[in-house]
């Protein structure tokens, strides 16, 4: 057959769809909401996994977190005893110094502290950190400088203040070179960086707070020492903690599962009790593919099942079809209509009804999720292949669908079909 | 003009191997149930081109099988059946599509116009399945129509068309792919006299212009247009006339 006949067969499906415009529609709808919700969902579950995705990423793929733990019988426990656990300074060392795919460590403590500004006051978290810090948790700098190697040497108190702090403490003012106060001691602002909204991601604490203020680690060990003091309802709590948390920098991709099992096994060794927590965003972040995979797949199979019962209605209203247009397929057939051009004749009708019925369920697919979007502030993502998926799964059920009715058609046998009431 | 029929089933009987329609020795057998039926029972005829037949029998004497393996709708059980030349008695169903499509026009009883289509379309149907390019195919259209009186009812469908009208639609689409052949199946069973017999001489036009028509009628008036009336009976040939 040649191009044209294809053209002029595919025209008169078309006009046969549009003889029976109700009927039409109705057989296409199974098809409309199956590709529709199908694309709906994945929209929806691949913005809600892209974001999870995102903000794993934002820990750094590239790094291990380790945070120190309060053991549980330390929590329960009577007050005026002091807690000793965590993470020490040898860890750090032993970490950096044996393991060689370790890059570089970065450590940090922090306590939690009243800061003052005239009159304003906020609780704060105080991150002693190193430089390094802001090469590992790569947050915007927005005024000023970020702390230096040459803070660390002269244990400075100088501060780095996240964008919140800053507006909360100095919001009137301008911010670098004024001071704030905690404790006894002040210390001057002398940058502002952006801070993450989100405090945690996908089950990981992100190394940095909306409330921090950075100052060098050798200030925050000559001001505040190890010993953290804490105040709760009306009772005194003491923890010696040396490092609260280490962002440990691995050399290259491949090498952040062996390494965290390396930092494990000696964390295991030095410790007595399990008083850290080893965090590998990357594992995360597999897992989180994983479980977009396993969604992709439990849609997958409710997409098969909406297409089938989809495909089950267009192949009854044709095999309706075939059996009022007996006497039609009878006179085409006595002209001289082979077979296979009955059969390509009502082929057509239902890929072009299931075409068709894609096309909407498509655009329907991708309004519905900015409906949901504007309305839920869910963030929803349209994949591009789900699109093209849906497109050839709809030609594929016009196909599988319509050859049977088809074949019953061009079956027929003319003699009969022509006599057919 | 000299028709060569052979009125006694004989084998290997002479027909005219000039007729544009030839069987020697047709069987057509069904099975219904355990019994046999033998619809034609050893059927010789040929038919000579632009020659003017009316089939006519009483009612299960094999007419209508006879017509639909004159329309190359059916095979014979045996015998042989040469069709303008070529022998169709055991083609595939795509070649005898082709047959029909090239050599053949039907004329039915009930006019079987498709209902969904203009007059226009149903009269380019054959040129559709011929692979004629579309204007082409309007341009022959509105030809045909014209040449029965109706190029006025282009765009008109069949239900808005009277019974003759629609019967002359039936025949331009008939003629649609030139055939050598134009088989009629009652054609004015449908219509009353008045109206039939115009569509008679209609038929007896076409074949005047060479065509060779063969009718199926039970009806002596119709048949009586005809130039050689074959009668039949119990698949056989009765007589000729």
């Amino acid at each position: 057959m040649n191009f044209h006949r294809n053209f002029l067969l595919v025209q008169l499906g078309v006009k046969t769809l549009l003889l029976h415009k109700l009927r039409s529609m109705l057989t296409m709808l199974g098809v409309v909401f199956g590709v529709g919700s199908v694309i709906a969902m994945l929209a929806v579950g691949t913005g809600a996994s892209q974001e999870a995705q995102d903000q794993i990423r934002r820990l750094g793929s590239q790094n291990i977190i380790i945070h120190s733990v309060q053991p549980q019988e330390d929590q329960s426990s009577e007050r005026v005893r002091m807690s000793v656990y965590g993470l020490t300074y040898d860890d750090d060392l032993r970490i950096r110094e044996t393991i060689p795919s370790v890059n570089r460590t970065v450590p940090a403590k922090l306590i939690p502290h009243d800061a003052r500004v005239r009159g304003r006051n906020m609780e704060l978290r105080i991150v002693g950190t190193t430089p390094a810090w802001f090469d590992l948790v790569e947050r915007e700098l927005l005024a000023g400088r970020r702390l230096q190697e040459s803070d660390m040497e002269r244990n400075t108190n100088v501060c780095v203040l996240t964008e919140r702090s800053a507006r909360r403490l100095l919001a009137t003012e301008e911010p670098i070179g004024e001071s704030i106060r905690v404790g006894r001691n002040y210390y001057q602002v002398v940058g502002i960086i952006r801070s993450e909204t989100g405090g945690a991601a996908g089950g990981v604490q992100t190394p940095d707070q909306e409330v921090d203020a950075y100052i060098p680690m050798t200030t925050a060990r000559e001001r505040f020492g190890d010993i953290v003091v804490r105040r709760r309802d009306g009772s005194m709590e003491r923890s010696l903690v040396e490092l609260h948390q280490l962002v440990v920098e691995v050399d290259a991709i491949e090498n952040v599962q062996a390494t965290a099992a390396a930092i494990e096994n000696m964390l295991q060794r030095f410790h007595t009790r399990e008083d850290y927590r080893v965090s590998v965003p990357l594992a995360l972040l597999r897992q989180a593919e994983a479980t977009q995979r396993t969604f992709n797949i439990v849609l997958g199979s409710i997409a098969g099942i909406s297409l089938l019962v989809g495909g089950i209605g267009i192949m009854n209203i044709m095999l309706a079809s075939v059996t009022e247009r007996t006497r039609e397929i009878g006179i085409r057939r006595a002209i001289g209509a082979r077979r296979s051009q009955i059969v390509g004749q009502f082929l057509i009708e239902t890929i072009v009804l299931s075409s068709i019925g894609g096309l909407i369920g498509i655009s329907f697919g991708i309004t519905v999720p900015q409906v949901i979007e504007y309305f839920a502030g869910m963030p929803t993502i349209v994949p591009m292949y789900a699109i093209v998926l849906s497109l050839g799964i709809s030609v594929a059920v016009g196909v599988i669908f319509g050859l049977y009715p088809a074949i019953r058609a061009a079956k027929l046998d003319p003699i009969v079909a022509l006599r057919y009431d | 003009m000299t028709d060569s029929v052979q009125t006694k089933p004989t084998k290997n009987s002479p027909v005219s191997a000039n007729a544009i329609v030839r069987l020697e020795n047709v069987r057509k057998i069904y099975q219904m149930g355990s019994e046999q039926v033998h619809a034609l029972a050893g059927m010789s005829v040929g038919f000579e081109p632009g020659s003017f037949w009316a089939i006519m029998g009483p009612s299960g004497s094999g007419k209508s099988t006879m017509l639909n393996l004159l329309g190359c709708l059916d095979r014979p059980t045996s015998g042989t059946y040469v069709l303008a030349g070529e022998d169709v008695s055991q083609m595939e169903d795509d070649a005898l599509s082709q047959i029909r499509l090239t050599y053949l026009g039907f004329v039915f009883q009930s006019f079987n116009l498709i209902a969904q289509l203009t007059v226009r379309e149903n009269i380019e149907l054959p040129l559709f399945y011929l692979g004629w390019e579309p204007r082409e195919s309007a341009r022959r259209a509105a030809e045909l129509a014209e040449r029965v009186d109706l190029g006025d009812r282009l765009a008109h469908r069949p239900a808005e068309l009277s019974g003759g009208q629609q019967q002359r639609v039936a025949i331009a689409r008939a003629l649609a792919n030139d055939p050598q052949v134009i088989l009629a199946d009652e054609p004015t069973g449908n219509l009353d006299s008045a109206t039939g017999e115009h569509i008679m001489e209609l038929l007896r036009d076409l074949n005047k212009q060479g065509k060779t028509i063969i009718i199926v009628t039970h009806e002596p008036e119709v048949a009586a247009w005809a130039d050689h009336r074959l009668h039949m009976r119990d698949g056989l040939v009765d007589h000729i006339d």
